[in-house]
């Protein structure tokens, strides 16, 4: 629209090109910023109701604009530099974290129409872009001269890239299903909600995703009681306010990411017909998902840095791994069924009851019912399994560890020091 | 069209690098800015640093960095299969059983070294 006006108006295609372009990209970028101070206004509110108390409510109506204030604060305080620091890459930590959450929102598909830009490879993009955030906590930590930063930025490391392996892993499942790695593609290929299709997908996806984003039950990279404030603890003032701008952002990018992968993006009724439909179904997804994903923030206590990486390695990742071959076999059997016959059905001239289900319904849903189905119950089967082989492992590894005890007592070794619970996991794992 | 998506990112990556630098630099002109040796110390719970924060840290850290460049590189090879997978016919899925299977069994190699301890 802008560049036909622009080249009406005598101008360059080139040039009307470039601020085509140039328009979008800011209008996409700024969403996130713009978004964040909503989203932490509202996040907080929640946080208030489940810890039983009120919230901000003082600047604004229902404190809607504190988020506002609080910016507006952290503007005039002092940014101070510690003397030790490597300032190029002190300063250049926080533009590169929120520049890594920002680029996502450029293949975000709000409805059929809005979307930044459609790549054909979207998904990977999204990954691709989203790792970059590990490294600006890298320098973050490593720049700031602090041995507590340095130690959390080790930690954000190893779990960062650690969940990445899981994320991708399950975010393949819709990629197989769909037959595309665009996200528009993707979302269109989502006659029946990959949420049925693929629900064991879908709780990977979400459980590894919340440990890359960093937060509770997975905030170690910034562990109060145990790094002070890990890997930004020497930043303040604006520098400061980037870092957590980027984690609400990215928080809630996730989300939407989550619901155009397993919820059907913008799909809904009537959405197709009037674009603006598609970003409020869009929008009310993504807020159930982000309310989950507060949920577990705020009552789920913080897990130990080993028993993280034992739940990423020795769980998701075996697990995603061999749920990747299950799904291949399962679409192998009961592949996506071909939909012209069931368009030729609700558009042709017949008459009677298919042909009403089909209309109403959608003759794409209707048709891919089945097929969801099927992967439906081999999803159940999978589980069933998956939990008799973890039952069985478990009860094999309690069995040793109870065995141990037995030789520690009756050896009479008097006074050898006494078995406690915590030599669980370690003498488990040394046999 | 293909060029102009790929121009909408390029510019996107300018934006996305001017956004966030745009408030620190504000808050570097518009906060006070005075500086004193006990301020810009290196904080550290009250006490003095000791030693220097850059030295040779724990090789832990770099094991778990092999491990996911080995599963990094196997989703490299996951994704064109993935896209093209109902196309492809029952010998591309034998073959990638094949490869999963080969890098499970290696994760459970490594999984009995040790590799995957957090020490």
């Amino acid at each position: 629209m802008v560049k036909d006006a622009l080249i009406q108006a005598g101008m360059n295609i080139g040039w009307a090109t470039f601020i085509d372009l140039l328009l979008g990209v800011i209008v996409a970028a700024s969403f996130g910023m713009v978004w964040v101070l909503l989203g932490i206004w509202i996040e907080r509110k929640w946080a208030g109701r489940f810890q039983n108390r009120i919230g901000p409510n003082r600047v604004g109506p229902y404190g809607s604009i504190q988020s506002v204030a609080d910016a507006l604060k952290l503007l005039t305080k002092e940014v101070i530099i510690p003397r030790n620091a490597d300032r190029p890459v002190y300063f250049l930590a926080p533009v590169l974290v929120v520049a890594s959450v920002i680029l996502i929102a450029a293949v975000i598909p709000f409805s059929p129409v809005v979307i930044g830009t459609d790549l054909s490879i979207g998904i990977l993009y999204v990954m691709a872009v989203s790792s970059i955030g590990a490294i600006g906590i890298m320098m973050a930590g490593w720049g700031s001269n602090n041995k507590y930063a340095l130690l959390g930025a080790f930690r954000v490391v190893a779990q960062l890239i650690s969940y990445e392996v899981p994320t991708v892993l399950s975010a393949m499942i819709p990629v197989m299903i769909a037959g595309t790695l665009s996200m528009q593609g993707l979302v269109h290929g989502q006659h029946v909600w990959f949420i049925v299709s693929a629900p064991v997908a879908a709780v990977l996806f979400f459980i590894a995703s919340q440990a890359e984003l960093g937060r509770a039950p997975f905030d170690l990279l910034e562990a109060e009681s145990e790094l002070v404030a890990g890997f930004n603890i020497e930043y303040s003032g604006m520098a400061f306010a980037m870092f957590y701008l980027a984690e609400f952002m990215h928080s809630f990018f996730v989300a939407i990411l989550f619901s155009v992968l397993f919820l059907g993006g913008w799909r809904g009724p009537g959405a197709e017909q009037i674009p603006f439909l598609g970003i409020v179904y869009l929008f009310i997804k993504s807020i159930l998902v982000y309310f989950v994903s507060v949920w577990l923030r705020l009552t789920v206590p913080r897990v130990r840095i080993d028993q993280l990486l034992n739940l990423n390695w020795k769980f998701l990742v075996p697990l995603a791994m061999i749920y990747v071959i299950f799904m291949a076999f399962v679409l192998k059997i009961a592949p996506v069924p071909d939909l012209s016959g069931a368009q030729a059905i609700a558009a042709g001239p017949y008459e009677g009851v298919a042909s009403g289900i089909y209309r109403l319904l959608g003759p794409d849903f209707v048709a891919t019912l089945p097929q969801a189905g099927v992967l439906l119950l081999a999803n159940v089967l999978f589980v069933v399994v998956a939990a008799a082989v973890l039952r069985e492992v478990s009860r094999r590894r309690r069995m040793r560890v109870e065995d141990l005890v037995d030789e520690t007592d009756y050896s009479g070794a008097g006074g050898a020091g006494g078995y406690t619970p915590a030599d669980h996991s370690e003498t488990a794992a040394a046999r | 069209m293909n060029l102009n998506e790929w121009a909408f990112v390029g510019i996107f990556l300018a934006i996305a690098g001017i956004l966030p630098a745009v408030p620190i630099l504000l808050g570097w002109l518009l906060g006070p800015r005075k500086p004193n040796p006990i301020k810009t110390d290196t904080y550290e719970c009250g006490i003095e640093t000791v030693g220097d924060t850059w030295v040779q840290f724990k090789v832990q850290y770099y094991i778990f960095a092999l491990v996911f460049v080995i599963f990094d590189v196997e989703m490299l090879f996951l994704f064109p299969w993935a896209v093209a997978y109902q196309r492809l016919d029952l010998f591309a899925f034998v073959a990638m059983t094949i490869f999963i299977l080969l890098l499970t069994i290696d994760l459970f190699i490594l999984w009995r070294k040790g590799a995957l301890e957090w020490t």
